[in-house]
């Protein structure tokens, strides 16, 4: 166990190193950061002395290399543009965007899971038709147009935006401007009811789908004709002798979509204006803030590895087996 | 042959078993499984239960443990267990009973322990379920059985997981599970078939010993008729989903009379004998379909004694002596010994 430790956060590190050369590649080439820094109407020597005050006129790899020794010290810069500490920036809206994207995760696994195995023992039933049709529509609906129609319904037609919380930021819906509550101010839970359900909707196809496929299979094991033939109650040979064994591909997918979730709210933050870090990347993002937006890609990216190597651990506590390789 | 009898013949039966069917619903059609089959066992008795893959052997003992699938239908005239009507049993009593006073073991003792639960843990469950009782006086009762089949460290066996033991090993733990409540009845599907040959024999001499030593009814569902000779008290013949013949094994074994068990004994290699009489029978053709309506006898289209009446008579099981029948429209001494080239 050890031994597997190792080796996978050696390699985490060597992912993480490659995910911050390659973004760092690509938002510099995409722009000239001195260009927008010195503002549009600038001179093309007002160019250069913004370049040579903020180090870009160095060679690139140096630029790297430094923000990498800041990086590793600690030091993520400071925004460009308001000059804040980044770390501070990300910090402080991190629990926001953790919040929304733990609960998403909850909500679908809940939704998911017990609908999955439903949906295996049903199979070719209606209600697995029903769950199909289900996990189709979660999966093929936009999460923009879906959190979009969720305010529609609960803020324009049934005026129950207060109620539940959607603080609208200025935005226009079919041609319709809807000004609602400012975007400053802490959120209570009331803020999050309907981004986590945009987002749930978007976890939850998925894994039931996946949660079935595995009942299936492990529906037809002989192990579960074992628990049968025990006289086991219906209830404990679907939940301990199935659903254990049918869980494992649930709990790697499950790591995979909390990652997406935390860096893949930028819409859903920014359309509920949560202000958390995926706003924080959209906002940075549209500024051409560089330092900002290359630490939040390193730090979700770390956040990724972390969380498969978890799904990792937590396979090898469900399943023996795995321990051994 | 099998010895001595472990068992009284004047016991009433464990299980008596009248006009069991199975009709399975297939794209097809109607699969008729199994088509009445009756059969009987007492208390210390081994039934064998033999005939090829697809025979329906093992949906007989799935429709007895009433584990059949869904799409499966059962009808019987009778599944008499101990006193009570399984087939009248709702689902609930119908798992009181399973793995409490019958008990069933499976073929590949690779996938039929669940892999990630502790084998401890899964022999307690079910005493747990069945018996009541602390988890104490269940590790008490697993660890007593781990002894009696000849584990060595039973403790520490108990905390291990199924892949950490060896197929002999956890065809052991399987049997042991089964016997931890103590159960009238073991349903033993192929037990050795997956196993080693050398791990074949002690499975079976452990399988014979605990029966004798419990008292226990054993219903044996085998291929093998190695298996049959060494350990049946009754065999039961079956091919496509009928019995085609039953009776004390010594019976069967010495006066084999329907040509399908003939072909099969036939098909027992004698090594050492001599080269004339060393030659390997085996039986032509496949087994008919069992979709739809099936008329005459199942086997004709392999058999070198069909003829025009096979194909369209009512072929019942009639007597070759007390306590051995056969399913044939030809009487026993058409197959008599130097008879059995077609005439």
């Amino acid at each position: 166990m050890a031994n597997f430790l190792t080796r996978r956060l050696i390699i985490a590190l060597l992912v993480a190193l490659t995910v911050s050369i390659v973004g760092f590649s690509l938002l510099r080439l995409s722009g000239d950061l001195a260009a927008v820094l010195a503002g549009e109407d600038a001179s093309a020597e007002d160019i250069a002395r913004t370049a040579a005050q903020y180090g870009l006129d160095r060679h690139l790899i140096v630029q790297y290399l430094d923000w990498l020794f800041n990086a590793l010290r600690g030091n993520l810069g400071q925004s460009l543009f308001t000059h804040e500490p980044v770390w501070e920036m990300i910090t402080s809206r991190l629990p926001v965007t953790i919040t929304l994207a733990f609960a998403a995760l909850f909500f679908g696994l809940l939704i998911a899971i017990p609908l999955g195995v439903l949906a295996a023992v049903k199979a070719n039933t209606w209600t697995d038709r029903g769950a199909l049709f289900v996990a189709v529509m979660g999966q093929a609906t936009p999460n923009f147009w879906f959190a979009l129609i969720l305010i529609y319904v609960f803020g324009v037609w049934w005026r129950q935006a207060t109620i539940l919380g959607v603080r609208l930021a200025e935005i226009k819906i079919f041609g319709m401007q809807l000004s609602g509550l400012p975007i400053s101010g802490g959120a209570t839970w009331l803020h999050y009811v309907l981004p986590v359900v945009t987002l749930a909707t978007f976890v939850m196809p998925a894994i039931m789908r996946i949660t079935r496929t595995g009942m299936m299979e492990v529906l037809n094991s002989d192990y579960v004709r074992t628990a049968r033939a025990k006289g086991l109650s219906p209830g404990k040979v679907l939940f301990k002798h199935a659903l254990r064994n049918a869980i494992l591909p649930v709990v790697s997918l499950a790591a995979v979509q909390l990652g997406f979730l935390l860096s893949g709210s930028v819409i859903v933050e920014s359309i509920f204006a949560l202000n958390g870090v995926g706003y924080l990347a959209f906002e940075s993002i549209k500024r051409i803030d560089f330092p900002v937006v290359q630490s939040i890609l390193v730090i979700l990216a770390c956040s990724y590895i972390l969380l498969t190597l978890l799904a990792d651990i937590i396979n090898a506590k469900l399943d023996p087996r795995v321990r051994l390789e | 042959m099998s010895g001595a009898h472990h068992y009284n013949p004047d016991d009433p039966p464990v299980l008596e078993v009248e006009d069991l069917s199975v009709d399975i619903k297939v794209p097809a059609g109607t699969l008729h499984a199994v088509n009445k089959v009756s059969f009987s066992v007492r208390p210390g008795e081994t039934l064998s239960l033999v005939g090829e893959s697809g025979c329906g052997k093992s949906i007989t003992s799935l429709a007895i443990m009433r584990l059949l699938p869904k799409a499966a239908r059962l009808s019987a005239s009778k599944i008499i267990f101990d006193g009570q009507d399984l087939a009248a049993l709702s689902e609930k009593q119908m798992a009181r009973l399973r793995g409490n006073r019958i008990g069933m073991i499976f073929q590949d003792p690779m996938t039929s322990l669940n892999p990630v639960y502790r084998i401890g843990d899964q022999l307690e469950e079910i005493y747990l379920r069945h018996k009541g009782g602390g988890r104490r006086e269940a590790r008490e009762r697993a660890e007593y059985l781990l002894e009696k089949i000849g584990i060595i460290n039973p403790t520490q066996r108990l905390t291990q997981f199924p892949h950490q033991l060896s197929g002999g090993l956890r065809q052991r733990m399987m049997i042991a599970m089964m016997l931890m409540c103590d159960p009238k009845l073991i349903i033993a599907d192929e037990p050795t078939t997956a196993l080693d040959v050398t791990v074949q024999v002690q499975i079976l001499q452990l399988l014979r010993s605990l029966q004798e030593e419990f008292r226990m009814a054993l219903i044996l569902i085998t291929h093998n008729l190695g298996v049959v000779a060494r350990m049946a008290d009754h065999v039961a013949v079956m091919y496509a989903g009928q019995v085609v013949e039953k009776g004390s094994s010594a019976d069967v074994f010495r006066h084999p009379t329907h040509p399908y068990t003939r072909g099969l004994l036939e098909c027992i290699p004698h090594p050492g004998q001599s080269a004339t009489r060393n030659k390997l029978g085996s039986i032509p053709g496949i087994v008919p379909s069992l979709v739809g309506r099936i008329d005459g006898c199942t086997f004709r289209n392999r058999c070198n004694y069909a003829f025009g009446d096979c194909a369209t008579a009512q072929v019942g099981l009639r007597d070759v002596e007390d306590g051995h029948s056969y399913r044939c429209l030809l009487p026993p001494e058409t197959f008599a010994a130097g008879k059995l080239e077609k005439a």
